[in-house]
């Protein structure tokens, strides 16, 4: 890829939703996943 | 609907795929030609910019759009409203213990009203607490990891309740196989050496208040005697660092539109040693002298754009420094269910007042129709519950179009309801800003990469 470089959600759908994460600074999801860390 | 966003920050001309989360860095060739491509053939695409680029590099650029087209990383589709989970087992796994309506500072921002909510001074007995744990474990469900935040007012007021309540947590989590997530928020003004060390050992994260430069702290946080509060805690919190080592804490300020030069103040925190910090707008009623208003919008998206320049400067120096919102994790961040459910606030996490009454969270306290019930009955208002459960991006006014919606999962439901009365009414001051620290984000992650 000469003019693109791609440097990063669907597929969690189905290996997501655990509800394990955790719930900063009491005052946004966009955190990392625990379990698949 | 939009399905990608192109801006241009820190350097990088970046188009994100906002369903499917992919993150593309491009040259000035692919920037110009992708807002084209789906309108347009090849051949319209060559005719229009042949006299900018060479034909055969355009053919290239339009060959790799098509190649991530196909991968269904871009111009992919949103797929997610069918996932939306509205907790339907009332699961349980969050709890904000207000273990003290009292402090020992008298912030003049303070959303607690000096520690009170606006009510008598209260502090939380060992009995509500355990009662409060007990209610949190009987309501978990099939959830091993469950988090209980002492906050206040000033928790430490009110500290061998704390350490009593984690002493319970320890007993519940072996009988019924659990792990206890314990965080305190504190202003630091009763921070000694006992309490550093019993904090560091039992406490996952510590959440430091402190505002930043000594003379914007001591404008805001200030002690019984009206005095600044700077002096008095910065040596506190320097000592606790010292001996935490590498368990997780927060530097967390405020500001206000006192100090929109805001990115002063944090990287002052990097001065002081500090290198895990947060700082967020002031919520308050508009008509405060210190407010954020609409004329100030402006300079603050300036500023976050100048303290993502510092922070990828610090950065690429080899310095571990990290911002809060300028974390994004473009490998393996939070789950797709996650994101369009939001911050849980009302539904699998609840603020527990110091006599035991639930509310959907610590920014609500004060609103007496917005009670849930309490640790002794459980939830009693299930219409107000639902309310809260069913809440989504799908059906917040103005999110389900908005580019950001994977990342702010709809934003704080306390911010739209302070500013419209409407929980599904997002306040339009923190959306902006919540996407200029996005836009921050991905470009710190394009430098950095």
């Amino acid at each position: 890829m000469k003019h693109i470089k791609t440097i990063s959600l669907k597929n969690t759908v189905t290996d997501g939703g655990c509800g394990e994460c955790q719930t900063a600074c009491k005052t946004t999801v966009g955190q990392s996943c625990e379990k698949n860390n | 609907m939009n399905r990608i966003h192109m801006f241009e920050l820190n350097e990088k001309k970046i188009v994100l795929d906002i369903n499917s989360g992919s993150v593309h860095v491009v040259d000035e060739l692919t920037w110009d030609i992708i807002k084209d491509y789906l309108n347009n053939s090849l051949n319209d695409i060559i005719y229009k910019y042949k006299s900018k680029y060479n034909e055969d590099s355009i053919k290239d650029a339009y060959k790799e759009i098509k190649f991530l087209i196909d991968k269904d990383i871009l111009f992919s589709e949103d797929i997610y409203e069918k996932y939306v989970d509205i907790n339907k087992q009332n699961i349980v796994k969050a709890l904000c213990l207000h273990v003290a309506h009292d402090c020992n500072l008298k912030c003049k921002y303070c959303f607690a009203s000096q520690g009170d909510y606006k009510g008598s001074k209260e502090i939380m007995s060992l009995d509500v607490g355990k009662k409060s744990l007990d209610f949190l474990v009987e309501n978990s469900g099939n959830r091993r990891n469950l988090e209980v935040d002492f906050f206040g007012g000033e928790p430490l007021m009110n500290f061998e309740v704390v350490k009593e309540l984690v002493k319970y947590g320890r007993e519940l989590e072996k009988e019924y196989n659990k792990n206890f997530r314990f965080t305190i928020t504190t202003n630091g003004v009763l921070l000694d050496d006992d309490k550093i060390d019993y904090i560091n050992k039992e406490m996952q994260n510590v959440v430091l208040s402190l505002d930043g430069r000594k003379e914007v702290n001591d404008n805001m946080r200030l002690t019984d005697n009206d005095k600044g509060s700077y002096d008095l805690i910065v040596p506190k919190y320097k000592n606790l660092l010292k001996k935490r080592q590498d368990k997780d804490y927060f530097i967390r300020g405020t500001f206000t539109n006192k100090n929109l030069d805001f990115s002063k103040d944090v990287l002052h925190y990097k001065e002081l040693g500090f290198d895990v910090t947060s700082m967020e707008p002031v919520v308050t009623d508009p008509k405060e002298d210190y407010a954020i208003r609409e004329e100030h919008l402006d300079t603050i998206l300036k500023e976050y754009e100048k303290l993502s320049k510092e922070y990828i400067k610090i950065n690429k120096a080899g310095e571990n420094f990290s911002f809060y919102h300028f974390i994004i994790d473009l490998n393996q961040g939070s789950c797709a269910i996650r994101r369009v459910a939001g911050c849980g606030a009302g539904s699998y996490y609840l603020a527990v007042t110091p006599n035991g009454q639930l509310y959907p969270c610590h920014q609500f306290v004060d609103n007496e129709e917005l009670k849930l019930g309490d640790v002794e009955k459980g939830i009693t208002n299930n219409e107000l519950r639902e309310e809260f459960k069913n809440i989504s991006i799908y059906n917040k006014e103005d999110c389900p179009d908005c580019w950001a919606r994977f990342y702010c999962s709809g934003g704080c439901h306390a911010n739209a309801y302070n500013a419209n009365g409407d929980f599904r009414k997002p306040d339009k001051l923190s959306c902006e800003m919540e996407k200029k620290r996005l836009e921050c984000a991905i470009s710190i992650a394009a430098n950095l990469d």
